[in-house]
Parts: C-alpha cells; sequence; structure tokens
C-alpha cells in the first residue's frame, strides 16, 4: 500500500505541503507563473481502424459489458463528468458494477461532484473506491475531512483537472462519458433528448488522453450526431441506457435571481463599481456564475447596459434565461458557454450560432497556448473565506470541513478584474478572516470585495482606488471590514485539526497550493 | 422543578436562538450547547452564558443554548428573558452600547419611509440599516405574538443600544394602553428616538404617553427629545385627529393604518382607497393645521411594485409626507415616489433665485418673467428645494453652481 504522503515542505505561498502524494512526487506551488513545466505531454497508446467495426457500430449491450470490454482490473483510474449535476445517474452505477465484480482500489477522477454522490461512501469505505482526484463536495467533503479516504483526496479546478490530464499527472484508464445526444460511433453532445446539459465540455481531455473511452447516452440518434462536441474517433464503444440523468436535477443551479434584499444590494453595488470604473464599456466581456447574487448582478448590468447603449463582445456563462436574453437583445455578441444552467441555455446553445460551447481547455488550461480567462474583463465570483491579504477559500468552511470543490474559481482569478461579492458575516459566520483555513487563490489575483457593508480593493489596484475616488461609493480597507465583523460577531475561535493530510490544493499548473487536514471531531 | 424557555429556534429560524433553564439544587452550572458556528464562537457563548448566570446570581441550573448564529446581544437578550420566568428579577443584563453619541433626533427630520421589523425576529434586524430608511420602527405590538411579547422587550431594548441604524431614526411601535406604558421602562433608557404609538383615539392617549416619557427621562437623566408619531386607527380617531396631533409638544407626525380603519367602518379596503379617502384627507388636514408630519398607511403587497408606486403618488398629492415600509425593497419606490420631481425642482429653483434676487435688490415684489409670485409661492418653492438638498437630489451650494 502506498503511503497517502511523504515529507512535508514550505511553498512560496508559506503553506505546509507534502513532497509526495499517493506515492508520486509533487511539486510545491512555486508563486503565480513561476513554474514552468518540461517534457513533453502525455500520449495514450495509438489504436488502429482494424480493431474497431469498419461500420462504424461501437454499440455494446450495457454499461457493465463495456466496463469490462475495456478491461476495467483493480487499482485503475475512472472518470466521469458533472454535466448532469445533482441528476446524474452514471457515476453510481458505474462503481455498483465495479464493486459487483470486486474490482478494488479505483481512483475516482470525477469534473465534479455533488450529494448524489454519497452513495459512493460505502465504496469508500470497503476498498472499491481508493481516493477521489476532482471534487469533494457535501458529504464526500466531510468523509474526506474525517479523515476516513484511503488515499489522499486531490483537488483540482477545472483548468487545473485539464492539465493534469493533459500532462499526464492524470492518468485515465476509462472514461464515462455520459451524453444526451450520440450516435452508434461516439460522437455525442449534450444539445437533444431529455439529459440534455448543454455543453459537455468537461468531458474533452478524458476524450482526448484516456486509455478507454466509452459513451453512454439515452438518445441514440443514426449517425452523424451534429455538433460531435465529443468526436466518435476517440470512443471505443457506446451504451445505450433508459436515463442516465433526472432532467429536473440537472438544472439544479440557482436559476433564479435573489431576492433577498441584502442580497441584491450587494449585487447593485457590485454592478455600481463596475460601472463608475467604468469596466462596463463598450466591447467588454464578464463571467458570471450561477448563483443568485450572480445573477442578480447580470440582472444589473443589463440594466447599465440598457441605459447606457453599451454591448458586451462576450459573455463567459455558466448561461441561464438572463444571459440569452442578453444575447438575444443584443446586449452581448456571442455567449461562450462553459456549463449551460438551465433549459433556455440548453436552447439558445442548440439554436444560436452566437451562443457556443467550450471547454477548459479553450477557458482555462495553463498549459496552453494561452486561454481565455486571461481576456476577460471581470469576473464575478464567491468565496467561503478572504483574509486581510485578499486570500481566498472555496473549498471548506469556517467550521474545517470540506464542502466544495473549485470549479474555475481559481482560473478566473486570471481576468482582469476579479470581484467577489459576498455579505460581510451571515448569521454569525464572517467571511473575511485574519488567515484563510485553505488557500485557493492568492490575494495578488483577487482585486474587489464587495459586502453590503462596503467595498474593499485590493492595495495592489491602484488604478481601481484611484477610478473610484469622488464616485460616492462606499470604499473601505479589507482591514475596517474585518474589524466591523469582529466587533458584531466576535473574534471566531480557530477550528481544530490533526496534524494528518487528507487532501491537497492543486494550483492551475500541477504544483501544490495548499493542504487540508483531518478535523478534530 | 419549572423548566423555561425564550427565543427562537428550528425550521428557518436563523440568527436567533433559544435558551432553556432547568433550575437544579445542586452541581453548579451545566450547559448544553448546539450551534452550527460552535467551532466559532463555542467558548465564548459558553462564557456568555455562565457570566449571565453570574450576573443573576443563579448558581445550579441546566442551561441550554440551541443557536442558529444569535449575535451576543441577542444571545443576552434571551438568557435574560428565561431567566424573568423564573423570579421578579430587578437587575436587567444590558447589551454594550455599541454606537455612544449618537445625535438625537429633531423634530423636523425627513420621515418619508420607515421600515417596521417585527420586534422579536433578530434576523430581520441585522441588515436593515443599509437599505437606508428614514426611519427603522422595532414593533413591539402587532408584529409580534401575544405570547413573546415579554422577551420582545428585552430583544428590542437591546437591539437598540447594540444594533447599528446607520441613519436611519430609531423607532419603537409600542402596544395599546397600560402595556404600552409599560413598554416604555424597557425603549425609553436606551436611546429611542421616537415613539409610535397605535390605535390612538384620544389625546389622553398622547398625554399618558408624554408623561410617562418624561418621567423616565428624569430619573435615567436624559435630555435627547423623544418624539411621538400617533396612529389613527379609527373613525373615533379620525374624529378627535387634530386634538391629538396637538396634544403635546413632542408629536411630530401622524399616521394612518388603514386596515384597522377599514374594519372599524366595516367596510373591504380597496386598491382605489375610496373607502378611506374622507379619513386620509381629514388626517392630511389635521396634520398641516398642526405643523406635523402625515403618514400614509403601509402597502401590504410587497410584490406589487407598480401598486405601490401609483400608491404613493397618489399619496404624495394628498398631501401625505411619507409612508410605512413593511419590506426593504419599497424603501425606494417610496422614497423617489415622494421626492421632488425634476420638473418641480427646476420650477422651484427659479422662483426661489427669484426671490433672491429681488430680496437683494430690495424690492418687495417677486416677478418670474412676467408673473407675480405670491409669498406662498415662494414657501413652497423653498420646501420643494429643502427636500431636494435632504435628498441628494440637489447640492447644498445650488444657488452657487447655478448660472
Amino acid at each position: 500500500m502506498t503511503k497517502k504522503y511523504d515529507q512535508l515542505t514550505i511553498n512560496a505561498a508559506g503553506r505546509e505541503v507534502p513532497c509526495e502524494i499517493n506515492g508520486k512526487k509533487a511539486i510545491p506551488y512555486q508563486g503565480v507563473g513561476q513554474y514552468k513545466p518540461e517534457g513533453k505531454k502525455y500520449g495514450p497508446s495509438i489504436p488502429s481502424c482494424a480493431d474497431y467495426p469498419a461500420d462504424g457500430n461501437k454499440l455494446v449491450g450495457s454499461l457493465r459489458e463495456a466496463l469490462v470490454k475495456c478491461g476495467l482490473k483493480d487499482g485503475m483510474t475512472i472518470s466521469t463528468h458533472h454535466h448532469f449535476r445533482d441528476g446524474d445517474l452514471l457515476a453510481n452505477q458505474i462503481f455498483d458494477i465495479a464493486h459487483d465484480l470486486g474490482i478494488r482500489d479505483l481512483v475516482w477522477a470525477p469534473s465534479a461532484s455533488f450529494p448524489c454522490h454519497e452513495h459512493l461512501i460505502q465504496y469508500l469505505e470497503d476498498g472499491t473506491i481508493s481516493r477521489i482526484e476532482g471534487s469533494m463536495n457535501g458529504p464526500l467533503g466531510r468523509f474526506t475531512s474525517q479523515g476516513r479516504m484511503k488515499g489522499m483526496a486531490v483537488l483540482r479546478s477545472h483548468g487545473g483537472r485539464y492539465q493534469a490530464i493533459q500532462d499526464g499527472d492524470l492518468k485515465i484508464d476509462i472514461t464515462v462519458i455520459g451524453a444526451a445526444c450520440a450516435d452508434p460511433f461516439g460522437n455525442a453532445n449534450g444539445l437533444f433528448g431529455t439529459s440534455t446539459s448543454g455543453s459537455i465540455g468537461f468531458a474533452l481531455a478524458d476524450s482526448q488522453y484516456a486509455d478507454r473511452v466509452i459513451v453512454v447516452t439515452d438518445n441514440l440518434i443514426p449517425f452523424p450526431c451534429v455538433p460531435w462536441q465529443i468526436q466518435g474517433n476517440y470512443v471505443d464503444c457506446t451504451v445505450l441506457m433508459d436515463q442516465i440523468g433526472i432532467p429536473e436535477k440537472i438544472v439544479s443551479g440557482t436559476t433564479q435571481i435573489t431576492k433577498s434584499p441584502d442580497r441584491l444590494l450587494i449585487a447593485e453595488l457590485t454592478a455600481r463599481f463596475c460601472e463608475a470604473t467604468g469596466i462596463i464599456h463598450e466591447g467588454f466581456s464578464f463571467q458570471s456564475g450561477a448563483g443568485g447574487t450572480s445573477l442578480a448582478v447580470g440582472d444589473f448590468f443589463h440594466q447599465i447596459m440598457k441605459e447606457k447603449g453599451i454591448r458586451a463582445r462576450f459573455a463567459r456563462g455558466g448561461s441561464n434565461l438572463y444571459l440569452v436574453k442578453m444575447l438575444e437583445e443584443g446586449y452581448i455578441d456571442y455567449i461562450l458557454d462553459g456549463q449551460t444552467f438551465d433549459l433556455h441555455g440548453v436552447k439558445s446553445m442548440a439554436d444560436n450560432p452566437r451562443h457556443v460551447a467550450t471547454s477548459p481547455f479553450t477557458s482555462y488550461n495553463y498549459h496552453g497556448k494561452g486561454n481565455f480567462a486571461g481576456m476577460v474583463d471581470v469576473a464575478i465570483l464567491g468565496a467561503t473565506e478572504i483574509d486581510l491579504n485578499f486570500n481566498a477559500n472555496v473549498v471548506t468552511h469556517s467550521d474545517g470541513y470540506l464542502l466544495h470543490g473549485i470549479g474555475g474559481w481559481q482560473n478566473c482569478l486570471f481576468s482582469k478584474t476579479v470581484i467577489l461579492p459576498i455579505p460581510l458575516f451571515r448569521d454569525r459566520i464572517p467571511i473575511i478572516v485574519d488567515q484563510v483555513t485553505t488557500l485557493c487563490g492568492p490575494g495578488e489575483l483577487i482585486d474587489v470585495i464587495v459586502t453590503e457593508r462596503g467595498i474593499a480593493i485590493n492595495p495592489l489596484r491602484e488604478d481601481l482606488l484611484t477610478a473610484v475616488e469622488g464616485k460616492g461609493l462606499p470604499i473601505r480597507t479589507i482591514n475596517e471590514l474585518y474589524e466591523e465583523a469582529v466587533a458584531l460577531c466576535g473574534k471566531p475561535e480557530k477550528p481544530e485539526f490533526e496534524d494528518e493530510i487528507v487532501a491537497v490544493v492543486k494550483w492551475v499548473d500541477g504544483t501544490l497550493l495548499d493542504s487540508i487536514r483531518r478535523v478534530r471531531e | 422543578m419549572k423548566i423555561v424557555t425564550a427565543g427562537n429556534y428550528g425550521g428557518r429560524i436563523r440568527s436567533d436562538c433559544q435558551v432553556m433553564i432547568e433550575p437544579t439544587r445542586q452541581g453548579g452550572i451545566e450547559i448544553e450547547l448546539v450551534s452550527k458556528v460552535k467551532a466559532l464562537y463555542g467558548r465564548g457563548m459558553i462564557a456568555q452564558i455562565q457570566r449571565a448566570m453570574d450576573h443573576f446570581t443563579i448558581q445550579n441550573a441546566r442551561v441550554s443554548l440551541h443557536d442558529s448564529g444569535a449575535l451576543p446581544w441577542v444571545i443576552d437578550a434571551r438568557l435574560e428573558a428565561a431567566v424573568r420566568q423564573l423570579s421578579d428579577v430587578k437587575d436587567e443584563l444590558l447589551s454594550p452600547l455599541a454606537y455612544p453619541g449618537s445625535a438625537p433626533s429633531t423634530r423636523d427630520r425627513r420621515r418619508c419611509s420607515r421600515l417596521y421589523l417585527p420586534g422579536n425576529s433578530p434576523s430581520l434586524m441585522i441588515n436593515a440599516y443599509l437599505h437606508r430608511p428614514d426611519g427603522l420602527i422595532l414593533d413591539l405590538e402587532d408584529a409580534v405574538a401575544p405570547d413573546k411579547k415579554p422577551e420582545a422587550r428585552m430583544l428590542v431594548r437591546n437591539a437598540l443600544r447594540s444594533l447599528n441604524f446607520g441613519h436611519s431614526e430609531k423607532m419603537v411601535r409600542i402596544n395599546q394602553g397600560a402595556v404600552g406604558i409599560d413598554d416604555l421602562n424597557w425603549i425609553v433608557p436606551h436611546g429611542v428616538d421616537l415613539i409610535l404609538l397605535p390605535k390612538c383615539e384620544s389625546p389622553d392617549a398622547v398625554i399618558a404617553v408624554d408623561e410617562k416619557i418624561r418621567q423616565l427621562c428624569q430619573t435615567y437623566e436624559i435630555d435627547r427629545e423623544i418624539w411621538i408619531m400617533p396612529i389613527i386607527e379609527s373613525a373615533l380617531g379620525i374624529e378627535r385627529a387634530y386634538a391629538i396631533a396637538t396634544a403635546t409638544h413632542s408629536v411630530v407626525a401622524m399616521a394612518i393604518g388603514l386596515e384597522d380603519f377599514t374594519a372599524d367602518l366595516g367596510v373591504v379596503r380597496t386598491p382605489e382607497g375610496a373607502e378611506s379617502l374622507y379619513a386620509r384627507h381629514a388626517l392630511v388636514n389635521a396634520c398641516k393645521a398642526a405643523g406635523i408630519q402625515a403618514i400614509d398607511s403601509v402597502f401590504s403587497d410587497v410584490e406589487d411594485m407598480e401598486g405601490l408606486k401609483a400608491n404613493v403618488l397618489k399619496s404624495k398629492s394628498l398631501g401625505f409626507d411619507g409612508m410605512g415600509c413593511i419590506h426593504p425593497r419599497q424603501i425606494r419606490v417610496i422614497q423617489e415616489g415622494f421626492a421632488p420631481t425634476a420638473e418641480e425642482i427646476e420650477k422651484a429653483k427659479r422662483i426661489v433665485l427669484a426671490f433672491m434676487e429681488a430680496r437683494k435688490k430690495g424690492l418687495g415684489v417677486v416677478a418670474l418673467g412676467s408673473k407675480m409670485i405670491d409669498p406662498p409661492v415662494v414657501k413652497r418653492a423653498e420646501r420643494v428645494i429643502g427636500q431636494a438638498v435632504q435628498q441628494g437630489l440637489l447640492p447644498d451650494n445650488w444657488h452657487l453652481t447655478m448660472e
């Protein structure tokens, strides 16, 4: 049995990280843009058409048959994707089958996990799965924080996942790609059928680099399935199932603008900040997420753009009804969509050539010749904690438990201005703290914190500090905000941890940014 | 022995807590703490409970605190409310004065938008000032269930001491009659600016409140003015509106409550409000005659912003100066609706400038173009300018920046 980790070192962010994880050497974080990889990208073995049906029909009878055909065995790394969010029916079945076959020590490499995957805890306990590389949400996060996972859990961003697969840090033996629509050859997309998810771009890296690729659909159509978001030429076999996702849970992200007056206030302040600083200008670009506050920010952007007659060149989604409306009314030229949050987004992507499906390769991969993230004028993101140096945490809560994945958050930090609209505290839980429990994003990349009690600008952004002068915005220092929170809520105690490291947080370049320790219970 | 409880916990309740105390004969203070912020404030909360027990000299008891993120002043109020059910303690457990030295309010300050906050619901209080209403009303009357009235007093008192009111006037709506007079004991010493007196039907009710306030101010050596806003909610109240408005010097505004008023009349309250038109006219007239602000009834559909806006414009045209709010999102609609329009401001500026010009030249008669302007017109224009400056629609020195 390989050791979870060995020997610790201090990285460039001052955080203690292992030199080796799960039996492999690890590189400590060296600073933003400092680590330069060497060598070649990972290359899967060369296939031959001679080994595949000449008529292109790769259908096999069942998921079980496909997994067996692909050589499922002990110790393999199996990947899945979160296009179906909390309505995913595939990941659990894969490991039910593996368990049934008596296979052990698998590594699960999901692009994200959801509460529905609590089902897998039994397999983490009985040894069917040894560890998760990807994200651990909700119950799986708690399980990890309790030190119950056999191997070391690894957290990566969406872009970091592409990087890791491309660079060979994360070698995938079998990937199972669920798609709303596919043909027997394996061409697939998320646009048509009952389990529509819009883009299925999170599976791109897996299709390109995994040794074996299985496409599963509940809507099989005759060749050709277009557009082929996933190309059949990468696919080993295809499977038709009755149902691969629960439609109403696929669009489980928050799809309504918040009605909370406090959150609306924060969203409005965020939009006013962007207006006052000239971030909202002709031809600008923005990214915003799916939460109720993010949607409200987008809606306030829309109002400002209407009033001033401003058009955005592109918006990065998370698409949803509101973004689609802006596209259709001509306030956005293009939506570059990484994941689609509601059926309006799905329909728009299918019908509108200006609503384009993207992947973590185009948007986020740090080991590429550039990516889209840096071109975005403003990214509106969230956080569970922010410290006085603007460092932020998105994975653990203030009680120390791992509860969220990184998503595209780290990658979006490279946009020109990063704004975190967050309440200063909620039900006595403060967001601004003296030190983050887990470091997920270095403060030098985080520019503005907007709270209901004022806006703090990173002192590194002298341009923004100048731009807001005389604009009547409630500008305060982050220390002032912190002190106000302490005055109202009290100075929080620190959660208590054991020494044991249970998970590591990777930076976008594959280096180790921080470690997560077992919570003392 | 009897077990007492105070506060709220469970379901969708947030930023509150429930305290249970069971007195025991021995074993000291045993504390059970259930809280989602236990990892962050657990030790502090246990120390706070211990301090409260020491304060009330309780030596043996089982105390349990079920918490959903209550701030310290809320926890104190709940602890005290529980202890008071055990015995009639004299001593209060006062939360710290978080914003000492806040300026007293003035007779003529703007009271256009006032947000009602249920007096026993801390979660709604904490961020209320951020929505910038002219006043925040901590309600001890209809928004508090009868069995929760005693504990609401302590919560409201601690809120007056510890809550940030920003630029909003600190208001409390007390209960009617003797209970209301007793309410004053809990709030007058703690920084309240204005008392709302509900279902007021006679000048005597106002005088009783005023006298009690004076008495308490003397006892506690308070020299700030505490104003009174009677709410008229019955046919009899309307008939006596002027007498109520002039009952004491401390009455600075008077409001109408149409739900109770229409019930008293035995009619249905309609959006058009024909059934209450007389009462609204009468109330405005009494207020203007008494030189105080006239405040219209709340608009109860918080989703219907268009309806609210129409209602506000109607209200403004009748002569009202403001309206109560029952949801933060109503505040801006009300403030903007009552604010003078750009056209009104422009016209007022020209009138006031012409008046200043005439005075400078020593002219007794003011003319704007070919029109003579009477003093009441100037007075109204000055009022509009005053409102515009107060609401930030015009700079203070507007006349210097004019061409």
